[in-house]
């Protein structure tokens, strides 16, 4: 296809785009103005109901709990999927692993890091782990939770991957604890679940005391799956930095080693 | 609509465009980091905190650190 007609096929999808988007937009309520009836039912009930102040959360782990469940068993087959990638290729090159192993300090090829970025890395470190804890631990009161929470978390281990080398990257987050922090994170979800199905109600049902709105200690369950979910992305998320982290070393010591 | 959420609209577009216009990989990723930045103000201009935060860590850290991950391994491999 000529160039001058792949323009002119271009200029007509924009054309018919451009006049579906405005019949679209003409079709809007105007800025500001919320007419879901969703939404208004729960702003007058969530907080009475579930004693959570972010009704985000309210509705992401409880109302619809059941759909959260959905989108964070995604989340960890993605992580496993990478997982299973990567590792099939390190298999393949485990004898160039071990030789790898006893020259790991000096056979890396990447440029040493700057000192301007370990020492602001090492200043940060601290305050990301903390702030990460504060935005898990706060899911149901502020804006924040699990998956926000979790990824922040995650960051500290790059950080530390920054900051200090790959083996200290390996020392705080080992493959092991990674692998279960990711486990145990989905199937705590599950777990939590069956909370409700113990007390002879629906499944993911609040069942757990709901505590003073407001306070820490609060909203049942919502806060036990902000915890599970933070855990599981916390994990998941290091899980594949590390791998993938494995495999560009792994690939570049084989070349140079 | 105030000012603002016209600005940080007229932000975004720009930012969005930005990110097709780098062929680059590499730089591409550093503009897409940025770009998931303005969407996070984007979100929280429009009230919509949680939402803010939610596309913060996704969209402007661990998507650009997925695409800079990939592209340290496959340069490492070409190597």
């Amino acid at each position: 296809m000529s160039f001058n007609s792949r323009r002119n096929l271009f200029f007509l999808g924009m054309l018919g785009f451009g006049v579906l988007y405005l019949w679209g937009l003409k079709g809007l309520p105007d800025f500001g103005r919320y007419e879901g009836v969703y939404g208004i039912t729960l702003n007058k009930v969530a907080v009475a109901q579930t004693h959570a102040t972010n009704l985000v959360a309210a509705v992401t782990f409880d109302y619809r709990g059941f759909d959260t469940l959905g989108e964070e068993f995604i989340l960890f087959a993605a992580v496993v999927g990478v997982a299973i990638l990567l590792r099939a290729q390190r298999d393949e090159a485990a004898t160039a692993d071990e030789e790898a192993e006893e020259s790991k300090d000096e056979s890396r090829s990447a440029p040493h890091t700057s000192d301007a970025v370990r020492v602001l890395g090492l200043a940060l470190i601290g305050p990301t782990v903390l702030f990460g804890l504060y935005v898990v631990a706060h899911g149901h009161l502020t804006p924040g939770g699990g998956l926000s929470g979790g990824v922040v978390l995650a960051t500290a281990a790059l950080l530390v991957y920054l900051t200090g080398e790959y083996v200290a990257l390996r020392r705080v987050s080992p493959e092991s604890l990674t692998e279960l922090a990711e486990s145990v994170g989905a199937g705590g979800y599950a777990a939590v679940g069956f909370l409700g199905l113990l007390a002879g109600q629906a499944f993911l049902t609040n069942v757990l005391p709901l505590g003073t709105t407001g306070q820490l200690n609060s909203s049942g369950t919502i806060l036990l799956i902000n915890l599970a979910v933070s855990v599981e992305v916390a994990g998941g998320f290091s899980l594949i930095l590390a791998e993938f982290l494995e495999q560009t070393l792994l690939v570049r010591e084989r070349k140079h080693g | 609509m105030e000012l603002l959420h016209g600005l940080v609209l007229v932000f975004v577009a720009v930012g969005g465009t930005a990110v097709v216009l780098t062929r680059d990989p590499l730089a591409q990723s550093m503009v897409v980091s940025f770009y998931g930045m303005l969407l996070g103000i984007l979100f929280f201009v429009f009230q919509a905190p949680d939402v803010a935060l939610s596309q913060l860590v996704v969209g402007a850290v661990a998507l650009p650190m997925m695409i800079l991950l990939a592209l340290a391994k496959a340069k490492a491999e070409k190597q």
